[in-house]
């Protein structure tokens, strides 16, 4: 069977399908196939020869993310969707564009440039479009500008049965029919491929500042957060980094007209206090997630109000597991991400104990705990997710638009 | 069941006095702001909580009958018109306030709150609600949700979807469910996004948690004047290309300006075939850096008049042309449609050049005021219903103007929904597969399709086998893994 399957993938794809080396193995499983379709015509005739061979696929971009989450339960075709790179449009004075899925976020951004635009996304690392659309990452920049969801306007994607779907349009303002780019949006693959997106743009600022002040304990971080979130600064960013729990930054970006914003960097100073700085541009953590490959990383989400209870949570758990947590985001905006760096000696209960004391307390900061990331060890001794609202509508979902579970199957929430 | 065992049931469970079965009180509910439509509901239930409607529900689910959800019935695409054989759950007694939590920057509100109420509950703190439809002082947040209402500020500031973080949902089948919360992000689909302007074909939110936003420091806004609409529309790209973000960018023709004048004189400047209402807000010295710069492209598109609102008094004068304006062409004629189309915003001037190519030839006039900013275009189709055969021209112009809309990239709705009204444009937008796609999400929620039925989508979908609800418990809820709730 295997040589008629790969005879089918290739005359889907013009020749780029191959059997699956040791290094296409997704979080430890292995791949049969590896299909590299060019556009989204071939990308449907990939999930045809799926659909009709019954077998999982899961889809592959830049890779960064590909191992958060649970590993697939089932693994047939990696679909790989490098060669769907290409920016479709970039319409400047309507400041929106369409990109491939395969398309690097940077490289996108570099072209946008050009026309002193960005895509108000900065989530850490070189992702691609499909996969930061797929894991809903975020960054600094989303306290001005919104999520991934929020600059998403339409959407292009392959079910599982190969049919293609739209949903949205080219224009901002659009509320003809079901937003089916935000359900997919965070969906880690298992509705369907995405193929093509079209974003709403911002102009570049002009002109931005940085004001940093060390702030470690959660009170003192909680009095600066809610000095500034109250205030009429407008940041565009504030974040704190808190490699260790008595060395902590909150950092604050400012974006602006140059005049605007020199005023309002003498006025965060003033605000925050004789302890704050400025610069021009920001620290080196600003943006980057506080874990490494293989660490173990954490998603944590929180009011923004509740946030010294999170912090005094992290603090507490990690004492009384012994594990050393840093923890970085975006504390206005209520996302956190958290690393463990894991060695040797990786104490696997430990950091099943760590996520289970910062679960026990959610209801004290009204957040959530993902681990997005973690050795397989550890993946396996814990449930990734955690608890889930909502997750009977979510199978419901699933069942509709992936009956035979095909898609990314167990990589998310409740199995699904 | 027929519907008469319903409203008796309906009566023992609620109380006498929730539950509406005389006719010509029925009649009040015929039609929402879309009155072309005019439907008599079997009854009508006036729910005052959460568990009231999920056991209406619940009833009908049992009895096969349908439901409509409305709030305070403003909505301008029919989405709340009843259905003759079904029940109407009217939300407009669950207009608490439940908290406004400015440390966390949320509030949380029962579906029946007028939008405008929120705005005033949260101003002492300093706080308001960003999206505001121009009915904000009548229409609810539930219905905003269920729509996925804009309003005139969502171009910097988003739409009600930007704006909802969390709900408690009632689900066609009458459980109750809690999506979201306070916090962003929580695990799993992002069900929010696709609940939020799903028009009450999903369910029904009978608590609703959104972001209150912080007033910017300062606000200003000009209005400038132009004797030809095309100049106008360039000084409309050349803002937006320069940079600026404007909280709002609005643009008003002269047919639209004299309805305008005539009904609540509003005195913009005499002569002029088009208005702009820029308004910009944010920080003090970047509002005054953008504001000079808005003010220079204007001169340099040939505005023959910029007056800039001094105070708030002003300011309202500027926007009470404008926020009256579908209401006042009933000033310059008799009946009008009210249309909802978007273009992407640089197609403006070719498209506006088009409507009114349609207009002189056809005869019939159109008013046109627009969210200028992002392409969102309200024509007003004005018609004499006494005269044979203009409501039917009308109604043809209107459509031609969605085609318009479609054939240069856009949508057929910005902001009003699809609803009763353009479920048949929307194969037009959209091709089969996209539209079953989108009703496979339909499914998953409401395979028995009662909610809200024949909105949206021109053909029901069949949906074919149920998925396993309530077939025993997931594994990993078992295991005490993952809780469902």
């Amino acid at each position: 069977m295997g040589d008629a399957v790969l005879d089918q993938l290739r005359a889907a794809t013009a020749d780029h399908a191959h059997a699956a080396a040791d290094s296409d193995a997704v979080d430890g499983v292995p791949a049969r196939w590896v299909a590299a379709p060019a556009d989204t015509d071939q990308t449907a005739a990939v999930m045809k020869v799926a659909a009709t061979n019954d077998l999982a696929v899961v889809p592959r971009g830049a890779g960064t993310k590909l191992t958060w989450g649970n590993p697939p339960s089932r693994l047939d075709v990696l679909l790989d969707t490098g060669r769907l790179d290409r920016i479709v449009e970039h319409a400047a004075g309507d400041m929106i564009v369409i990109a491939e899925a395969g398309c690097r976020l940077d490289t996108l951004q570099a072209s946008l440039r050009d026309a002193s635009q960005r895509l108000a996304l900065d989530p850490s690392g070189h992702g691609g479009i499909g996969g930061t659309i797929a894991s809903a990452a975020t960054g600094p920049s989303r306290l001005s500008y919104g999520a991934v969801r929020d600059l998403l306007i339409g959407l292009t994607m392959v079910r599982a049965d190969g049919v293609v779907a739209n949903s949205g349009g080219k224009v901002v303002k659009n509320v003809a029919g079901y937003d089916l780019a935000k359900l997919l949006t965070g969906s880690y693959g298992t509705l369907g491929i995405i193929t093509r997106a079209v974003f709403r743009l911002h102009p570049l600022p002009a002109a931005s500042s940085v004001v940093t002040i060390p702030a470690s304990s959660p009170a003192e971080v909680h009095d600066l957060v809610q000095k500034l979130i109250h205030s009429q600064l407008t940041p565009a960013g504030v974040e704190l980094d808190l490699p260790t729990p008595d060395d902590g930054t909150l950092g604050v970006l400012l974006e602006g007209t140059p005049n605007g914003v020199e005023g309002r960097t003498a006025r965060t100073l003033e605000l925050l206090g004789a302890r704050a700085t400025s610069s021009a541009t920001p620290p080196p953590w600003w943006g980057r997630e506080p874990f490494d490959n293989g660490d173990v990383a954490l998603k944590i989400t929180h009011e923004i109000g509740q946030l010294p209870s999170l912090l005094s949570a992290i603090d507490a758990a990690s004492r009384a597991t012994h594990q050393a947590v840093q923890v970085r985001g975006s504390v206005a905006v209520g996302t956190l991400l958290a690393g463990v760096h894991t060695d040797a000696d990786l104490d696997i209960d430990a950091v099943a104990r760590l996520v289970d004391a910062l679960r026990h307390d959610a209801a004290s900061y009204g957040g959530s705990v993902v681990v997005l990331d973690a050795p397989p060890a550890v993946k396996a001794r814990l449930d990734v997710w955690g608890p889930v609202r909502g997750l009977e509508m979510m199978r419901s979902i699933k069942h509709q638009f992936d009956p035979q579970r095909r898609l990314a199957p167990g990589r998310f929430v409740g199995g699904i | 069941m027929s519907i008469r065992g319903l409203a008796d049931e309906l009566r023992s469970l609620l109380g006498e006095e929730r539950v509406i079965t005389d006719r010509q009180q029925l009649r009040t509910y015929e039609c929402d702001g879309l009155a072309q439509y005019k439907v008599i509901p079997a009854l009508v239930v006036l729910a005052e909580s959460t568990e009231q409607i999920a056991t209406v529900v619940r009833a009908c689910a049992e009895a096969g009958v349908p439901f409509v959800a409305r709030g305070s019935g403003t909505g301008l695409s029919g989405g709340a018109l009843p259905h003759a054989d079904g029940v109407l759950i009217v939300t407009s007694r669950m207009r608490r306030i439940l908290e406004v939590d400015v440390a966390s920057q949320r509030a949380v509100v029962e579906p029946g709150v007028i939008n405008l109420h929120l705005t005033e509950a949260a101003s002492p703190e300093g706080y308001y609600y960003a999206p505001d439809p121009s009915s904000q002082q009548v229409c609810s947040i539930g219905g905003n949700l269920a729509e996925n209402s804009g309003g005139a500020h969502c171009l910097k500031y988003g739409f009600t979807v930007n704006h909802v973080t969390g709900a408690e949902w009632v689900t066609p089948t009458g459980e109750v469910v809690e999506i979201g919360g306070k916090a962003p992000d929580s695990p799993g689909y992002d069900l929010l996004g696709v609940l939020v302007g799903s028009e009450g074909t999903l369910g029904i939110a009978t608590k609703v948690t959104v972001r209150v936003v912080r007033a910017p420091e300062a606000v200003k806004t000009l209005l400038a004047a132009f004797r030809h609409i095309e100049e106008a529309g360039a000084a409309v790209s050349s803002v937006i290309g320069a940079g600026v973000v404007p909280a709002a960018i609005e643009m008003m023709d002269a047919l639209a300006i004299e309805a305008a004048e005539a009904a609540v004189q509003c005195n913009y400047p005499a002569g002029a075939a088009a208005v702009l209402i820029v308004e910009l807000d944010g920080p003090s010295a970047e509002v005054d850096d953008q504001f000079d710069q808005v003010q220079r492209i204007c001169e340099e598109n040939n505005s023959f008049e910029i007056r800039v609102a001094d105070d708030d008094t002003e300011r309202a004068m500027f926007w009470k042309g404008r926020k009256s304006a579908f209401a006042a062409v009933g000033r310059i004629s008799p009946d009008y449609i009210v249309q909802d189309g978007v273009v992407p915003r640089t197609m403006l001037p070719e498209v506006l050049h088009r409507i009114s190519e349609l207009s002189e030839d056809s005869g019939v006039r159109v008013a046109n005021v627009f969210h200028a900013g992002d392409g969102n275009l309200h024509p007003l189709v004005l018609f004499n219903d006494a005269v044979e055969g203009q409501s039917d021209l009308a109604e043809e112009i209107s459509g031609a103007i969605l085609d318009l809309c479609i054939e240069y990239g856009g949508s057929i709705t910005g902001e009003h929904g699809v609803g009763s009204d353009k479920a048949k444009f929307m194969p037009r937008m959209f091709t089969d597969d996209d539209l079953d796609t989108m009703q496979m999400v339909r499914c998953a929620f409401d395979p028995d399709t009662i909610s809200n039925p024949g909105k949206i989508f021109p053909t029901p979908r069949l949906c074919g086998e149920r998925p396993g609800r309530r077939q025993g418990a997931h594994p990993l809820a078992e295991a005490g893994l993952a809780e469902i709730f």
